[in-house]
């Protein structure tokens, strides 16, 4: 693992991350950055596979292909895709919230925090024995750790509940426990599947004071439907769509990338296909319809149906997907119309145009665009509908 | 009986008027269901001929007492409940300050232990004393025991285990062998058996652990079975169904025996009458110290990292990865740690029968041992001590009452009737409690006051 100075302050890089069940492809050759010290934002619409991405970070699966790295701050380097799922968090230090809610209901906050404590506690009690026959160096361990979750307690304002079950909480202080007890894990990387869904607005708020505090010591990963969140918030955003990625950047260049806005707003399929009809371009049609076109060029190989990394590598920057279905990509589709009236003075310069469409915002063609861009906020609504719906 | 009328009606009536009804009802229902079942028996004379006999008159009692249960049910019982609930719907503010046999369980229990074969001596003498302390006070205390051991699995850990007899059947075995065979000492062979059975724990364990729920509980009753096939069949080393007898006594560590022959024989050394009653109350006071050691390192074990690991595997196997915790390392502990308890047990047992063969081991004890543990309150020690107290004592009970053989005739066994017993005392508990005698869970840690939490937060565990 080559390292260089640059990368050093990249906590976590994603490479050619892809991930299969059977046939469908739930992240597809995904490649992102994650600084440390930033809260890095992972959005996109529903079953764009973001609670995929996190259970290949954390190990929960082992990803299809592609190589996720860990830079420490010490210096160490990890390779997470190839560390067991409990050694993530006990030495690559990252540590994960789950979408729907995992505490230990029956234990108290306190005992969830603790347990959460559990290698340091272990090794202090002499992996048991020396606990056993009440030696004082774990009862000062102990006593620490008891510290270290009053810490966290008042820090996620649950201070007055800590000998209540965990089980009994409302719903938004479940959600800040859960922080809670990941924060206790003492991580370098926190991985946040969607902390604000299903808070009222006052909670959703003590929520984003809680990660900018968390900052300050942690990077953090976040997954969000609540754009009011993440624009407030990250400084980064990465948007998923089909697991692929369609957009990367600050909050502000990606609220008003069009192919965000088609993701999110979901542009009519009869629609689109009309004004394709209309500009009478067969070409793309016809790509739409089947697909990546095997005759079509060297990117091709950038499919993850193509072989091993090392030959996607070399074609990573060329920007081909698979279309996962026919216009199933409202994200694909912005980008063939853009494709189409690039290529009508020239279709030579279709593969161009495609590469660029992420950050050009003057070649977005159609007047629907425009419109979507004008309802940037409401691009929140239908995803913030969705909010609180566990899979 | 399932006289039920339409509640409309009901109310108009008054109450003892709608008991003397219900009550008819219910006679009638009791009559017609047991005319055939009990009115009349088929048997065979000497001559090997069917014949009919009758019993009007047991009919009449049970059809009696059926109406009367019902009439008393309806007219009395029910009306006093229901005052009693509308009483505390009243006045809920008040929190029912435990009592002080509540508050002072524990203690009361451990003293009651310690005096227990003592205040028997004294009221039935050396020789009478010996039933109560044997078949009574060792019984119980073995089975409190298995079932503070499998409380660590199924309790704590969340992983059931129908197949823990086995543990039992590896300590007994390896007590019985080694003690027959190299004349080793109880006290060589205690801490031996137990590491046998942890070892067996953890060669279970492996295979099992990507197992769930029912998929686990078949896999542990099949090994349950394995081990004890393996012990029937494997008679060069085992006598296989035959057993293996003579196996020695414990002795006083070492200082004194209770073999009569032996010339440091108790009663010699301590110049007082010959008597077994000494073996039993030593046995007595062994097996006490085993329970207490199984209680102490269990509560211990829950303040430790170890201990709050198995609980929280209990609740949520998959936050439990998330937050680096090893569960397969955590899992193989408890099944270890159980089973080494198990083999404690098992090699207790084996000195104190004298003898062991595999009919001690069937499935039924698994199930009877879990039983206490879900009856008990799953994670409860003192539950699961009242558990086995009721269960076993109450099975062993039936022996003693021989004086219903005036009621029923003289070849009435009450003994027959214990499985039916365990098995109604089951469905009542669990629909009385659901959760058990102790339904709630200790916390293992507390900030500024130790609360019970109650059971309706905690999880059963699905493997
Ligand atoms: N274990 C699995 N087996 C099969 N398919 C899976 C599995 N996990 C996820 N998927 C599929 O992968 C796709 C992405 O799912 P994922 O849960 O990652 O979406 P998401 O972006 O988190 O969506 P949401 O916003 O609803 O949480 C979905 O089509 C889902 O059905
Ligand atoms: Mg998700």
């Amino acid at each position: 693992m080559n390292v260089q100075a640059s990368q050093s302050d990249f906590i976590l890089q994603v490479e050619h991350l892809s991930m299969k069940f059977g046939g469908l492809v739930a992240i597809g050759d995904l490649s992102f950055q994650a600084r440390r010290g930033e809260i890095t934002a992972l959005i996109g619409p529903n079953g764009a596979g973001k609670t995929t991405v996190f259970n290949c970070i954390t190990g929960f699966y082992k990803p299809t292909e592609g190589m996720i790295t860990l830079n420490k701050r010490d210096g160490s380097t990890y390779l997470l895709e190839r560390l067991p799922n409990h050694e993530i968090p006990a030495r690559a230090n990252v540590a994960r919230t789950f979408q729907n809610i995992r505490l230990f209901s029956g234990m108290t906050l306190l005992e969830n925090l603790l347990v959460a404590q559990h290698n340091k506690l272990m090794k202090a009690s002499g992996y048991t024995f020396l606990g056993l026959f009440g030696f004082p160096s774990y009862r000062q361990a102990s006593a620490e750790s008891i510290e270290l979750a009053r810490h966290w307690l008042e820090k996620a304002g649950l201070v007055d509940r800590a000998d209540d079950p965990a089980g009994d909480l409302p719903y938004g202080a479940q959600r800040r426990l859960e922080i809670a007890r990941a924060m206790c894990t003492g991580p370098e990387l926190l991985c946040l599947d969607e902390p604000a869904a299903g808070l009222n607005p006052r909670e959703s708020a003590a929520l984003n004071e809680l990660l900018m505090d968390i900052k300050n010591s942690t990077s953090i990963l976040l997954i969000e439907h609540d754009m009011s969140v993440v624009m407030q918030i990250s400084d980064h955003v990465v948007v998923l769509e089909y697991g692929r990625k369609i957009s990367d950047g600050s909050p502000q260049t990606v609220r008003t990338d069009p192919r965000v806005i088609a993701a999110y707003l979901g542009v009519d399929d009869e629609e689109v296909q009309e004004v394709l009809v209309e500009v009478g371009d067969e070409d793309v049609i016809e790509q739409l319809d089947t697909g990546p076109d095997s005759a079509h060029g060297p990117g091709n190989s950038a499919s993850m149906l193509a072989g091993p990394v090392s030959d996607t590598v070399e074609h990573a920057d060329e920007g081909e997907r698979v279309t996962v279905s026919k216009g199933a990509s409202k994200a694909a589709q912005v980008d063939a119309r853009s494709a189409s009236i690039a290529s009508k003075p020239q279709p030579a310069a279709k593969p161009a145009a495609k590469s660029s469409t992420a950050k050009a915002a003057p070649k977005k063609p159609a007047a629907k665009a425009d419109n979507a861009s004008k309802g940037t906020e409401a691009a929140a609504k239908p995803a913030s509908g969705k909010r609180g719906g566990d899979k | 009986m399932a006289a039920t009328v339409s509640s409309e009606r009901d109310d108009v009536v008054p109450p003892i008027q709608r008991a003397l009804r219900e009550g008819l009802y219910a006679g009638a229902i009791a009559l017609g269901l047991f005319v055939l079942f009990i009115g009349l028996r088929t048997d065979q004379n000497i001559s090997n001929e069917l014949i009919l006999v009758q019993r009007w008159l047991l009919l009449a009692l049970v059809v009696v007492a059926t109406a009367v249960g019902r009439f008393v049910y309806v007219g009395y019982a029910q009306p006093a409940m229901e005052r009693a609930k509308a009483e505390k719907a009243k006045a809920p503010a008040v929190v029912a300050e435990p009592g002080f046999v509540r508050r002072n369980f524990n203690k009361i229990g451990i003293v009651v232990l310690l005096l227990y074969p003592i205040a028997m001596v004294l009221a039935f003498g050396f020789q009478g004393s010996l039933k109560w302390v044997d078949n009574f006070g060792i019984q119980i205390l073995i089975y409190v025991m298995l079932a503070w051991g499998l409380n660590i699995v199924v309790g704590l850990a969340g992983l059931l285990d129908l197949g823990y007899v086995a543990f039992y059947a590896v300590g007994a075995y390896a007590y019985a062998l080694l003690g027959t065979h190299f004349g080793l000492s109880f006290w060589i062979l205690l801490p031996a058996a137990g590491c046998m059975a942890a070892f067996w724990g953890v060669m279970l364990g492996f295979p099992v652990l990507r197992l769930r729920g029912d998929y686990l509980a078949i896999v542990t009753l099949a090994f349950g079975e394995i081990i004890r096939l393996v012990i029937i069949n494997w008679r060069e080393v085992t006598n296989g169904s035959a057993g293996i007898s003579g196996i020695p006594k414990v002795s006083f560590f070492g200082l004194m025996s209770f073999n009569v022959s032996d010339p440091n024989y108790i009663a010699k050394v301590l110049h007082i009458a010959q008597s077994g009653a000494y073996y039993k109350i030593f046995l007595y006071y062994l097996i006490l110290a085993l329970c207490f050691l199984t209680a102490f390192v269990t509560i211990r074990l829950r303040r430790l990292p170890v201990g709050r690991a198995w609980e929280a595997l209990r609740e949520d196997e998959i936050a439990c990865r998330s937050l680096g915790i090893n569960t397969t390392t955590t899992k193989l502990t408890a099944f270890a740690t159980g089973a080494m308890f198990g083999g404690f047990a098992g090699s207790f047992f084996a000195a104190r029968q004298g003898f062991v063969s595999p009919e001690s081991f069937v499935f039924l004890e698994s199930a009877i041992i879990l039983a206490i543990v879900v009856l008990g309150g799953m994670g409860s020690l003192g539950g699961i001590a009242v558990a086995a107290l009721v269960m076993i004592g109450g099975t062993e009970i039936l022996r003693e009452l021989g004086f219903l053989k005036v009621v029923f005739g003289p070849d009435f066994t009450p003994e027959l009737y214990r499985m039916l017993l365990f098995g109604m005392a089951m469905v009542i508990v669990m629909l009385w409690k659901p959760r058990g005698f102790v339904g709630s869970r200790e916390p293992t840690a507390f900030l500024k006051e130790r609360r019970a939490v109650s059971g309706s937060f905690t999880k059963e565990g699905h493997g």
